[in-house]
C-alpha cells in the first residue's frame, strides 16, 4: 500500500498522459473515406457473410440521411467523415491460436498498458479480449470460460461461429436507426467484444475488453454484445487508452446487453482515452451509444462508468426495464479537466411493472473543463410502481470550469415515485488546509477529498480496478488546483 | 523550540495582532486567554501556517528555522500540531485512510517506512482507548456527521496519532459539556512528555482545572498585556476580563 502511494505520488508529479505511447508496427489501412466500396472493402477483409454486409449497407444508407446531434451542451468542431480511415490492423498471422503468434511489439504495447496477454502473467480471475485498432489481437482464457459454457471472443469470431445468436441480438436494443452516431458505427464497425452466458451459468471470471487505438488518422467503431441468458450473472470491465497526436480521433462505438429472466449484468467502464493537452489540442472524440435491454423478468442491468479522458465525450449509458420487477443502475463519475467537454448521463425507460432504476452521478469540472449530467427517467403507462431514485452531485476545482445539470422527467403512470436530488459544491481551502495540517501535501490532498466524493461510485468497481481507478482520477486532476 | 519575536499581523488589511512575542520551550504548557477578538485564533492560524493572515512584522522561528518560510503540511511534519476550534467535513474519506496518510506522510518525512496495515491498525486502537473514543468512528468520513463532542475528542485522537512536539488546540473547550471536557483534557496529559509542549488557547478558565499550565498570557487587542502562572487564570474567572481591559487602557 505504502508502494502504492509513492508511486501515486510519482506518477502525479510526473502528470503525463501515461498511455501516449505509439507503437511503431506494421498496420494494414485501407484508403480514407466512407463509401459503399469502403464498406464492401471492409466487410470483404472480414471475410463477412452477405446478410452483415447488407446490415452494414443499410446502416450506411440510411446514415447519409441523418445529421450530427446538435442538441447536447458540447462544442463539436466539424468533422469530415471522409478523412478518416475506417479500418487499420496491425498486420500479423491471421489468427494467434497460441501467444507465440502474436507480433512481440504487439505484445510489448500490451505489457505496457498492464494488460498481458499471458495468461499465466494475468491477474487471476480475468479474461481479457485485446483489441488494437480495428482488430481483436487476442482473447485470454476462452478455454476456461468455454468449459462453463460461456462465450467469449471477439465480434468478428461470432460472427464466423455464433452466426445465428449474432443475428438474433446484434441491432435488438441499438438499431442501426437509433441515432447518428449508432449509424455511423453500424455501417463501418470492426471489431469488438461478443460474449454469452448460457442459461444459469455464473461466469466464473471478470471478463474485460481492453481497446486501444494506435494508427493515426484513424478512427475506432467497435461493437460489443453481451446476453446473459436466463438465471445468468457476469461482471464485464472495459478500458481504453490512445496515444498523444494533435488530432482528434473519432472513437463512436455501440453497446447492447440484453439480460433473460433473473440475469444479471454489471458493465464496467474505465474510460482514459488521451483527453488532449492542456491547451485543448487532440484528444479522442467519444461519441459513444450504450444500451442494455432488462428483457426478462427480475432482470438487472448495472453500469458503473470512470471517464477520465477524451477531449469530448458523448454517451448514455441506459436501461429498458422491460420486464417485470427489473433493476437499471447507472453509476458514474466524470472529471473534466483543462479543455476537456463531457455531456454524459443516462436514460432509465420503466415498462414493467415494480421496476426499479437508481441514478448515481459524480461531475468533477477543473481547468476549463465542462461536465453536463443529462438524463431521462421516463415512466410510461403500465409501469405501475416503478420507482426512481437520482442523485446528481458536481464538484467544482477552480472557477473557471463549469458543471451542469439536464434532467428529464416524463412519468406516464399515477403510481410512480421519483427522486430527484442534485448539489453542486467547491473543494474548500479549509478542507485542504485540514490535510494541510495533518501532513498531506495538497497535492495529495485534492486526490483524498474528490476519492472520497467519488468513493460511492468507486465502490460499485471490481476491486481490481477500483484502484486503478483511483489513481486515474488523482492524476488527471493533476495540476487543477492552486 | 518556538520564538515568537514583535509580530504583527493583519487579516484583509486590518492589524489584529499588534506585538506578539512569546517564547515556548520544550515540556511547558501556555494558556493564552483573553475576550472575543482579541486575536488568539488569528496566532493559531498564523503559527500552522494559513494563507489568508499577512505578515506585516516579526519573526517566528521553530527550532532556529524560520517557521514563516516553511509550508504548512511541513510544519504538521515538523510536529505542529493545532487542533482546530472547528474541525472540518471531508465527506466520503474514512478516517483510517486520512490517518493513514497522515502517519505515513510524517514517517516518510523522518525517513521511516510506511506502517503496516495491521501495525497501523494497533496504532489507531491504542489511541482510540486514549481519548475514549467510539470504534465505528474509524470507518466513519473525517468529522462527517459528528457531534460537536465527538469532533473535539477526533482532534486529540488525531494529536495522539501524530505525537506532535507542540500542540496548539484553539479553543478545543468550545462547546464540550463537562464530560467531554474531561475526556478531552485527560487525553492532553496522558500525552503529555517532558519534551513536547503545548500551547492551550480558551476564553474559559475551565478547562485549565485540567489541563494545568506553567503560563497564562492575556492578550488582548492584539497584543500580550499580561503574563503570570496558572494563577492568573483563577483571577481571571473571578473579575473577568473588564479588569484588565481598564488596566490596559489606563497605561495607554
Amino acid at each position: 500500500m505504502a508502494k502504492e502511494q509513492d508511486k501515486i505520488l510519482n506518477d502525479v508529479a510526473s502528470g503525463e498522459y501515461k498511455y501516449g505511447f505509439y507503437t511503431d508496427i506494421e498496420t494494414e489501412k485501407i484508403p480514407r473515406g466512407l463509401s459503399e466500396d469502403i464498406i464492401k472493402l471492409i466487410s470483404s477483409k472480414k471475410g463477412e457473410p452477405d446478410w452483415l454486409l447488407e446490415f452494414r449497407l443499410k446502416a450506411f444508407r440510411h446514415w447519409q440521411t441523418m445529421k450530427m446531434p446538435r442538441w447536447a451542451n458540447l462544442k463539436i468542431p466539424e468533422i469530415n467523415y471522409q478523412d478518416i480511415v475506417y479500418y487499420a490492423a496491425p498486420k500479423q498471422r491471421k489468427t494467434a491460436e497460441s501467444i507465440d503468434d502474436i507480433d512481440p511489439e504487439l505484445k510489448k504495447t500490451f505489457d505496457k498498458l498492464g494488460i498481458p496477454l499471458e495468461e499465466q502473467k494475468h491477474l487471476t480471475g480475468v479474461a481479457v479480449d485485446a483489441v488494437m485498432d480495428s482488430v481483436s489481437v487476442k482473447t485470454t482464457f476462452k478455454e476456461t470460460l468455454a468449459e462453463a459454457g460461456v462465450i467469449f471472443c471477439s465480434f468478428s469470431e461470432a460472427v464466423r461461429e455464433y452466426p445465428e445468436l449474432v443475428k438474433r441480438y446484434m441491432g435488438s436494443v441499438v438499431p442501426y436507426t437509433d441515432n447518428f452516431f449508432a449509424a455511423l458505427n453500424s455501417a463501418v464497425f470492426s471489431d469488438g467484444s461478443f460474449c454469452y452466458i448460457p442459461k444459469g451459468v455464473r461466469c466464473p471470471m471478470e471478463l474485460s475488453t481492453y481497446f486501444r487505438i494506435n494508427a493515426s488518422n484513424t478512427g475506432q467503431f467497435e461493437r460489443t454484445l453481451l446476453v446473459a441468458d436466463e438465471e445468468s450473472y457476469v461482471s464485464y470491465l472495459e478500458g481504453c487508452t490512445a496515444p498523444m497526436r494533435d488530432e482528434n480521433q473519432l472513437h463512436a462505438a455501440v453497446v447492447e446487453i440484453i439480460a433473460e429472466n433473473n440475469a444479471e449484468v454489471k458493465y464496467s467502464t474505465v474510460q482514459n482515452w488521451y483527453p488532449g493537452d492542456k491547451e485543448g489540442k487532440g484528444g479522442i472524440f467519444n461519441f459513444v451509444t450504450k444500451r442494455g435491454l432488462c428483457r426478462g423478468e427480475n432482470s438487472k442491468i448495472s453500469w458503473t462508468q470512470v471517464e477520465t479522458g477524451s477531449a469530448i465525450t458523448w454517451k448514455y449509458p441506459s436501461c429498458i426495464l422491460r420486464g417485470d420487477n427489473s433493476v437499471g443502475e447507472f453509476y458514474s463519475v466524470a472529471v473534466t479537466n483543462h479543455y476537456q467537454q463531457a455531456d454524459t448521463g443516462t436514460k432509465m425507460i420503466h415498462i414493467g411493472k415494480n421496476t426499479r432504476s437508481t441514478i448515481v452521478s459524480k461531475g468533477i469540472s477543473a481547468g476549463f473543463g465542462q461536465n453536463s449530467y443529462r438524463g431521462l427517467v421516463k415512466v410510461l403507462k403500465k409501469a405501475a410502481n416503478a420507482r426512481n431514485f437520482s442523485q446528481c452531485d458536481s464538484l467544482l476545482l477552480g472557477d473557471k470550469c463549469g458543471a451542469h445539470t439536464f434532467p428529464y422527467i416524463e412519468v406516464d403512470n399515477p403510481t410512480a415515485i421519483v427522486e430527484h436530488e442534485a448539489t453542486t459544491s467547491k473543494i474548500g481551502e479549509d478542507q485542504i488546509f485540514y490535510c494541510n495540517q495533518r501532513g498531506i501535501s495538497r497535492e495529495d490532498a485534492v486526490g483524498l477529498i474528490v476519492n472520497g466524493y467519488a468513493r460511492e461510485v468507486l465502490n460499485k468497481l471490481p476491486m481490481e480496478f477500483a484502484v486503478e481507478a483511483q489513481k486515474l482520477l488523482q492524476i488527471s486532476l493533476e495540476g487543477s488546483v492552486g | 523550540m518556538l520564538s515568537i519575536q514583535n509580530l504583527k499581523v493583519a487579516i484583509e488589511g486590518k492589524v489584529i495582532l499588534k506585538s506578539i512575542s512569546l517564547e515556548v520551550r520544550p515540556g511547558e504548557i501556555h494558556a493564552i486567554m483573553g475576550p472575543n477578538g482579541s486575536g488568539k485564533s488569528t496566532l493559531a492560524a498564523v503559527l500552522a501556517g494559513r494563507s489568508y493572515p499577512q505578515i506585516l512584522e516579526g519573526t517566528v522561528t521553530w527550532f532556529g528555522r524560520n517557521l514563516l518560510e516553511i509550508p504548512p503540511e511541513e510544519r504538521s511534519r515538523e510536529g505542529i500540531f493545532l487542533g482546530f476550534q472547528y474541525p472540518i467535513e471531508i465527506p466520503g474519506v474514512s478516517m483510517v485512510n486520512f490517518m493513514k496518510t497522515a502517519v505515513n506522510e510524517h514517517r516518510k518525512y523522518k525517513g521511516l517506512e510506511p506502517l503496516s496495515a495491521s501495525d497501523f491498525l494497533k496504532l489507531m486502537r491504542e489511541k482510540k482507548e486514549l481519548v475514549e473514543i467510539d470504534s465505528k468512528l474509524a470507518n466513519r468520513s473525517v468529522n462527517e456527521g459528528f457531534s460537536g463532542g465527538e469532533k473535539k475528542k477526533n482532534e486529540i485522537f488525531q494529536m495522539a496519532m501524530l505525537e506532535p512536539k507542540l500542540a496548539i488546540l484553539d479553543e478545543t473547550d468550545s462547546g464540550l459539556d463537562i464530560d467531554a471536557l474531561r475526556i478531552v483534557a485527560n487525553g492532553v496529559n496522558k500525552l503529555k512528555r517532558p519534551d513536547n509542549s503545548v500551547i492551550v488557547i480558551t476564553h474559559y478558565q475551565r478547562l485549565l482545572d485540567y489541563i494545568i499550565p506553567d503560563f497564562v498570557h492575556v492578550l488582548y487587542d492584539g497584543r500580550i498585556v499580561k503574563s503570570a502562572g496558572k494563577e492568573l487564570a483563577l483571577e481571571l474567572e473571578e473579575k473577568g476580563y473588564e479588569w484588565i481591559k481598564k488596566e490596559v487602557n489606563n497605561q495607554a
